[in-house]
């Protein structure tokens, strides 16, 4: 067994890899539950990636078959209604496990130096997840796949001059159609996928170079004992990986049951009109991304068109997800975490997962008077929690940090 | 090896060369990949010219073809319904074409190249329903007396004139589209071609 190991070890840094980064990877010892979310968000790519490849061996990326060849998976292929279902619960599980793992960012700080490539590189990571997330759901070619598909690609035609060739470069015609339908599908199972792969991996150096930071924002790499370990560190294996574990298990039981008994999960994971095939001829009464778009999309229609143009909407729209790469140079606290900071930013980040979920119950309904000025009041608040953050993380009291962990 | 110094700025300068030598072949080939996203020859033949024998077109008569996917009316009114055009504008929205909807060749009283002839593409410009054609003067369903002849919309009750003009209070925001078209002979109509100047 030493002989093979040392036969690989002098041709291959297996030993040395194994150890830099699990077994003799020190990482704080005081994580909690907000930090399961990044090892369950691999245990999702993995699941995607899995069932994707198996979806694809009976999927037919085109208009004329596609919705049939996705039935087909359901009725005919043995188990297909299993994988597909999997792996459409595993686009919203995704969004929920990514949007925890984020949460968790703004808790602790932990996009704050020395982190803020690692920050950067997840931002870009989500944002990737959203293109991967959005062509997915284009390809059964249902009543929202098609429509979803015209109003999100239609965004990028209310650029001025250009819009029109920037239009038919994504549609590959001049409306949404088969060659639309073939791009995305080529995009989704593997350019985006091999990004995302990539990316993680990149998320993840970064992550090991600089170290997990943790609830109390303490920098473990600055209390060693004489043998160079941080005082304050374990070995990420076994200690966290048995903790993660116990994440991954209750995962996959709230995953499993909705796979088995609400894969739909009542229109939120997938929408009713998308068991009707795409007809060019009829819109749907009401149409709207899945939840974890609307945030985004009640920013758009919260701006009303001005000079005869929806592009002032589309700018906010990605402003609203591009000012996140921000953040770090936006927060002035000398305090990383939500455990001593000062209460002005406790108030604004309450203020803010508010104002994120109501955007996003905005963004699913139909629009009215009342939920239009209210998607302008939130959108306000949204813009403001990012605009007004320097000055009110450098206002407010602060508590003393803490120099080692506090849990004992 | 040779006693010779290095000289660095020689080594920067062939670094420099090459580096912008390769990213201008880089460009070059990424010129294609970029292309083959375009709308393909096969897509451009379905958006191509559509080439309309008018010649057996009567007064008040409507055909629709298809262009680009989308329905394309081409119709004949007759000297009295040129007329009566003039008579609509407190009741449109944009009697004199200010809104770019139609090309320059066409943004007159008639919307049209030749007064009699009108072509307008047929989709409704509030949610892009295909009106139906209503040139009965004085239509009682459709507000009787008032009722100059046009295209009345069944989906959200759109109403406009027979030069795709819209009525006020119709949820249509703007006038009908015109298509680029000119006349290759008197009664042979080039559809998605401007004429030539």
């Amino acid at each position: 067994m030493d002989n093979n190991k040392n036969w690989i070890d002098q041709r291959f840094p297996l030993t040395k890899v194994w150890n830099e980064h699990l077994a003799e990877y020190y990482t704080p010892r005081n994580f909690n539950f907000w930090y399961f979310f990044g090892s369950l968000a691999i245990l999702v790519l993995v699941i995607q990636l899995f069932t994707g490849i198996f979806l694809t061996m009976h999927y037919k990326p085109d208009a004329a078959n596609a919705f049939a060849s996705v039935e087909y998976i359901m009725r005919d292929v043995d188990w297909g209604w299993l994988i597909r279902y999997i792996h459409s619960t595993g686009a919203s599980a995704f969004f929920v496990v990514i949007y925890l793992h984020m949460y968790r960012a703004l808790l602790y700080g932990s996009y704050k130096a020395p982190r803020e490539l690692i920050w950067i590189l997840g931002m870009v990571l989500y944002i990737a997840l959203m293109a991967e997330a959005f062509m997915g759901y284009v390809l059964p070619w249902g009543q929202m796949s098609y429509w979803g598909a015209k109003v999100i690609i239609n965004l990028f035609g209310s650029f001025p001059i250009v819009g029109d060739i920037i239009l038919e470069f994504i549609l590959g015609d001049y409306a949404v159609g088969d060659a639309t339908l073939n791009r995305f599908f080529s995009l989704h199972v593997i350019a985006i996928p091999l990004i995302l792969v990539v990316l993680v991996f990149l998320h993840i150096v970064a992550l090991h170079t600089v170290g997990s930071n943790n609830p109390d924002g303490v920098e473990i790499k600055q209390n060693k004992d004489e043998n160079g370990i941080p005082k304050d560190g374990i070995p990420f294996h076994p200690y966290y990986s048995v903790k993660d574990i116990v994440g991954v298990v209750v995962f996959l039981m709230i995953f499993s049951s909705i796979v088995f008994f609400a894969p739909a999960l009542g229109g939120y994971f997938l929408e009713g009109p998308n068991f009707i095939e795409a007809n060019p001829l009829m819109t749907p009464d009401h149409i709207a991304p899945l939840w974890y778009l609307t945030p985004f999309y009640s920013v758009l229609r919260a701006v009303p068109p001005m000079f005869g143009s929806q592009l002032p909407g589309v700018l906010a729209m990605f402003s609203a997800l591009l000012i996140l790469i921000a953040l770090p140079w936006l927060d002035r606290s000398k305090v990383k975490s939500i455990r001593y900071r000062s209460w002005p930013y406790k108030v604004a980040l309450g203020i803010f997962v508010v104002t994120f979920v109501v955007l996003g119950w905005l963004g699913m309904q139909a629009v009215t008077p009342l939920y239009s000025l209210m998607a302008q009041i939130f959108t306000t608040l949204y813009f403001a929690f990012f605009i007004l953050m320097p000055w009110f993380t450098s206002i407010g009291k602060t508590k003393p940090v803490p120099e080692r962990t506090t849990e004992k | 090896m040779s006693e010779q110094e290095i000289d660095l700025k020689k080594r920067r300068f062939l670094t420099n060369a090459t580096s912008v030598v390769g990213a201008v072949g880089v460009g070059f080939v990424l010129v294609p990949f970029l292309s083959s996203w375009m709308p393909s020859a096969r897509a451009k033949a379905a958006g191509a010219p559509v080439d309309v024998d008018i010649s057996k077109l009567e007064d008040g008569q409507l055909v629709r073809v298809l262009w680009r996917k989308k329905p394309v009316w081409i119709f004949k009114r007759d000297k009295d319904t040129v007329a009566r055009l003039d008579t609509l504008n407190d009741i449109l929205v944009d009697p004199n074409n200010e809104e770019p909807q139609q090309p320059d060749y066409a943004k007159n009283k008639w919307r049209s190249i030749n007064p009699e002839i009108a072509v307008i593409i047929g989709i409704c410009t509030h949610l892009g329903c295909s009106p139906t054609y209503r040139p009965e003067v004085g239509a009682a369903d459709l507000g009787g007396d008032e009722w100059q002849g046009g295209f009345y919309c069944p989906c959200h009750g759109s109403k406009f004139d027979l030069a795709g003009r819209v009525y006020k209070n119709t949820p249509a925001p703007i006038n009908l589209a015109i298509p680029p078209y000119h006349f290759v002979s008197d009664t042979l109509i080039r559809l998605g071609v401007d004429p030539k100047v």
